[in-house]
C-alpha cells in the first residue's frame, strides 16, 4: 500500500505572534493543510492519509477534515512527535497498527505547509521508489549556497551547480524508515533533523526528484501572503 | 483544491497559474490525459491572430481536445477512474439552433480556460464516458465530433443522389471526414485532393486521390468537403465549384482569418448549397464515440494519423510539443504529466 503522511505536527512558533499553527491558517477560504491533503486524496495511486498533528490539535483537525474535505473515508489523524523525525515515527506506528507491518508499504511524507504540491511531483516520487529505497524532492539552488559556521564569516562556497535545495516529499519504505531510525542513538536522535539524512548516515542511496520552485513551504505571514496573492479563485460561470 | 492552469499570456509565453477550484454537484473534477493540439491553438501559441484578437482573449489556456479520467464526482455518477472525453462547447441556453452555433455558448480555448489544467471541472453534461477504445485515438474525438456534425448536417440537406464525394484536404480533417464518409456511404466513391502525394498516400482507404494542380478537366463530383482553411481555401473552393455536378452541396470546414473571394455565379448558376461548418454537440461526440466502438479499423487508421506523442511534465515540455506540431505531418498529441 502507498500512504501519504502529512506533517501537520509544527505548532506555528514561526508565524509572528499567531497561536493557530501555521497548517490551519487559511489560504482562499480554507486552511492551507486542507489545501495540501486534498492533493493527495485526488491521486489515484495513494491509498491511506495519515495526518500527523500536535495532541492538543487534534480534534481541530479532525473538525476541519470533516468540515472541507469531500471525502474523509482516506483520512486519519495522528499524533505528531516533539521533531519532525518523531512525527514521521508516529505516522509510521499508526500505519503498522492499522494496516499491519509490511515491507511492501511505503510512504510519501509531506509538510502540510507545502499546499502548492503537484501530482507530477507525487507521481514522480512514487515512480523513483521503484529505483531506489529513499528518494528526496530537490530543486536547483536558485541563490549561491555559502557555508558560515558562525554565521558571521564565510567558511566556504560550494560550486552551486552540486547544490540543491531540500522540499518535500520524502518517501521510503515504512519498515526501512522504522529500523533506521530505531537504530540511532539518542544523539544522533537529537541531531538528524531531516529523514532523509537519516538514510544517507547509513550508508543507503538516496534518489532525487525534480521539485518545484511553486512547491513553497508557507513558515511566516510574507509566505502566506504570498501564497493568497498567487491563488485565484475559479467562479464556476460556464 | 488548488489547481495549475497552463495559460498562454502571449505568443510562445506559458506561465502557470494557480486556481482554487471549488467543487459544485453540477460539476465533475477530471484530469486530462492526453491533449491534441489543433490548428486553432497553434494561431494563438505562434501569435498569428489579429492582436485585438489576442488582447482580448489572452491570458488562457490552450486546447479544446483531450481525453482523461475522473477522479471526482460529487453525486457520484461518474466513478473514479472513468474514462471520459472533454467536451469543449459550452451552451447556456436552450434553444432549437444548436449550441455550437449559438453565439451565446463558449468554447474551451477560446474566451475561455482549455483543457492544459492538472484538473478541469467539467460540467456534468459535458463530459462522455467510453470504454474498449485505446485513450490517444480517443484523443480525436473531438475533430472526430467536428467532422461528424457537418456529415450529418450534410446528409440531411443534400440531393439524394451521392455517387461520388470529393474532400478537399489531406491533413487530420480531411483524413477523418474522409474516413466517416467511407463508413456512412458504403457505396459512394470518396475522392481526396490535396497538396502533396506524401500526405495522400495516407488515404489508402479512400477510391482516388489527385494533388490539386493534377484533377482531371471532366472528373466531377456530386458533393464536396472543403478542409483547407487558411489562404488555400480560396482556390480549393473554387475548384470544387469547378468540379461539383449541379445542385450539389458543398460543405465549407477549414477556417481562415481572411475573406474567401469565390465564384458565386457558378454557384448560382449550379444551384449550390453552401453549408458552414463549425464544432460540435454533444450528440456529435455522442455519435462520434458510438462510431469508433463500432468500427476498430477506423481507431486503427486515426493511430496512422498520430504523428508525435510527446510527455509533458513541465512548461518547456509544452514549448516542445507545439515547436515539433508546427512540422510533424498530422495530429501531435501531448501526454500530460504535469
Amino acid at each position: 500500500m502507498t500512504f501519504a503522511v502529512i506533517l501537520a505536527g509544527g505548532k506555528g512558533t514561526r508565524m509572528g505572534n499567531s497561536e493557530m499553527p501555521k497548517q490551519f491558517l487559511l489560504l482562499g477560504d480554507k486552511p492551507i493543510m486542507i489545501h495540501t491533503i486534498e492533493q493527495f486524496l485526488l491521486n489515484q495511486q495513494i491509498d491511506k492519509i495519515i495526518v500527523c498533528s500536535p495532541k492538543e490539535w487534534i480534534p481541530y483537525t479532525n473538525d476541519i477534515l470533516k468540515k472541507y474535505l469531500f471525502n474523509n473515508d482516506k483520512v486519519s489523524v495522528t499524533q505528531g512527535g516533539s521533531t519532525r523525525n518523531e512525527t514521521i515515527l508516529n505516522g509510521c506506528m499508526h500505519i503498522r497498527e492499522k494496516f499491519g507491518a509490511s515491507s511492501e508499504h511505503i510512504i510519501i511524507t509531506h509538510d502540510a505547509v507545502r499546499p502548492f504540491i503537484t501530482q507530477r511531483i507525487i507521481n514522480e516520487n512514487i515512480e523513483a521508489l521503484k529505483k531506489y529505497e529513499v528518494c528526496d524532492t530537490v530543486i536547483g539552488a536558485i541563490d549561491t549556497i555559502i557555508v558560515s559556521k558562525d554565521g558571521e564569516k564565510i567558511d566556504e562556497i560550494p560550486d552551486r551547480n552540486f547544490m540543491f535545495q531540500g522540499q518535500t516529499p520524502q518517501s521510503f519504505g515504512l519498515e526501512a524508515f522504522i529500523d533506521n531510525y530505531n537504530s540511532l542513538t539518542d544523539k544522533e536522535k537529537e541531531i538528524l533533523t531531516d529523514a532523509c539524512k537519516i538514510f544517507i548516515m547509513k550508508g543507503k542511496e538516496v534518489g532525487c526528484v525534480k521539485g518545484d520552485e511553486s512547491n513553497i513551504k508557507i513558515t511566516n505571514l510574507y509566505d502566506l501572503k504570498i501564497a493568497n496573492a498567487i491563488v485565484e479563485r475559479n467562479i464556476l460561470n460556464d | 483544491m488548488i489547481n495549475q492552469v497552463y495559460r498562454l499570456i502571449s505568443p510562445k509565453q506559458i506561465r502557470i497559474d494557480f486556481v482554487d477550484e471549488q467543487y459544485d454537484e453540477g460539476y465533475v473534477i477530471v484530469r486530462p490525459h492526453y491533449l491534441s493540439i489543433c490548428a486553432a491553438d497553434q494561431r494563438y501559441y505562434t501569435g498569428n491572430r489579429p492582436k485585438e484578437v489576442l488582447n482580448k482573449k489572452l491570458p488562457m489556456a490552450l486546447i479544446h481536445e483531450a481525453v482523461g479520467e475522473v477522479v471526482f464526482d460529487p453525486k457520484n455518477e461518474f466513478s473514479v477512474g472513468d474514462k471520459v472525453v472533454l467536451i469543449p462547447n459550452t451552451p447556456i441556453e436552450e434553444s432549437i439552433r444548436k449550441e455550437n452555433y449559438l453565439r451565446s455558448s463558449k468554447f474551451r480555448a477560446s474566451g475561455f480556460d482549455g483543457f492544459m489544467q492538472t484538473y478541469v471541472s467539467m460540467r456534468r453534461d459535458r463530459i462522455i464516458k467510453f470504454t474498449n477504445i485505446d485513450m490517444k485515438v480517443a484523443t480525436l474525438l473531438e475533430l472526430i465530433s467536428v467532422s461528424m456534425n457537418a456529415v450529418k448536417t450534410f446528409d440531411e440537406k443534400s440531393l439524394e443522389e451521392k455517387n461520388t464525394f470529393g474532400v478537399w484536404g489531406s491533413g487530420n480533417l480531411g483524413f477523418i471526414v474522409s474516413l466517416i464518409l467511407k463508413k456512412k456511404f458504403p457505396d459512394s466513391k470518396v475522392i481526396v485532393f490535396g497538396v502533396r502525394q506524401e500526405k495522400l498516400s495516407y488515404f489508402s482507404f479512400v477510391d482516388e486521390v489527385y494533388t490539386v494542380d493534377n484533377i482531371p478537366d471532366d472528373l466531377t463530383i456530386d458533393h464536396a468537403f472543403e478542409c483547407v482553411g487558411g489562404s488555400r481555401s480560396e482556390d480549393a473552393v473554387n475548384q470544387i465549384i469547378d468540379h461539383i455536378n449541379p445542385q450539389g452541396t458543398i460543405a465549407l470546414m477549414g477556417v481562415s482569418e481572411s475573406n474567401v473571394n469565390i465564384n458565386t455565379r457558378m454557384i448560382l448558376e449550379k444551384g449550390i448549397l453552401l453549408i458552414g461548418n463549425s464544432r460540435s454537440s454533444y450528440q456529435d461526440f455522442k455519435d462520434s464515440v458510438d462510431f469508433l466502438q463500432e468500427h476498430s479499423d477506423v481507431v486503427e487508421y486515426l493511430n496512422n494519423i498520430i504523428s508525435d506523442i510527446k510527455v509533458v511534465k513541465n512548461v518547456n515540455d509544452v514549448h516542445q510539443a507545439f515547436e515539433a506540431d508546427l512540422v510533424n505531418e498530422f495530429k501531435t498529441i501531448m501526454k500530460w504529466e504535469v
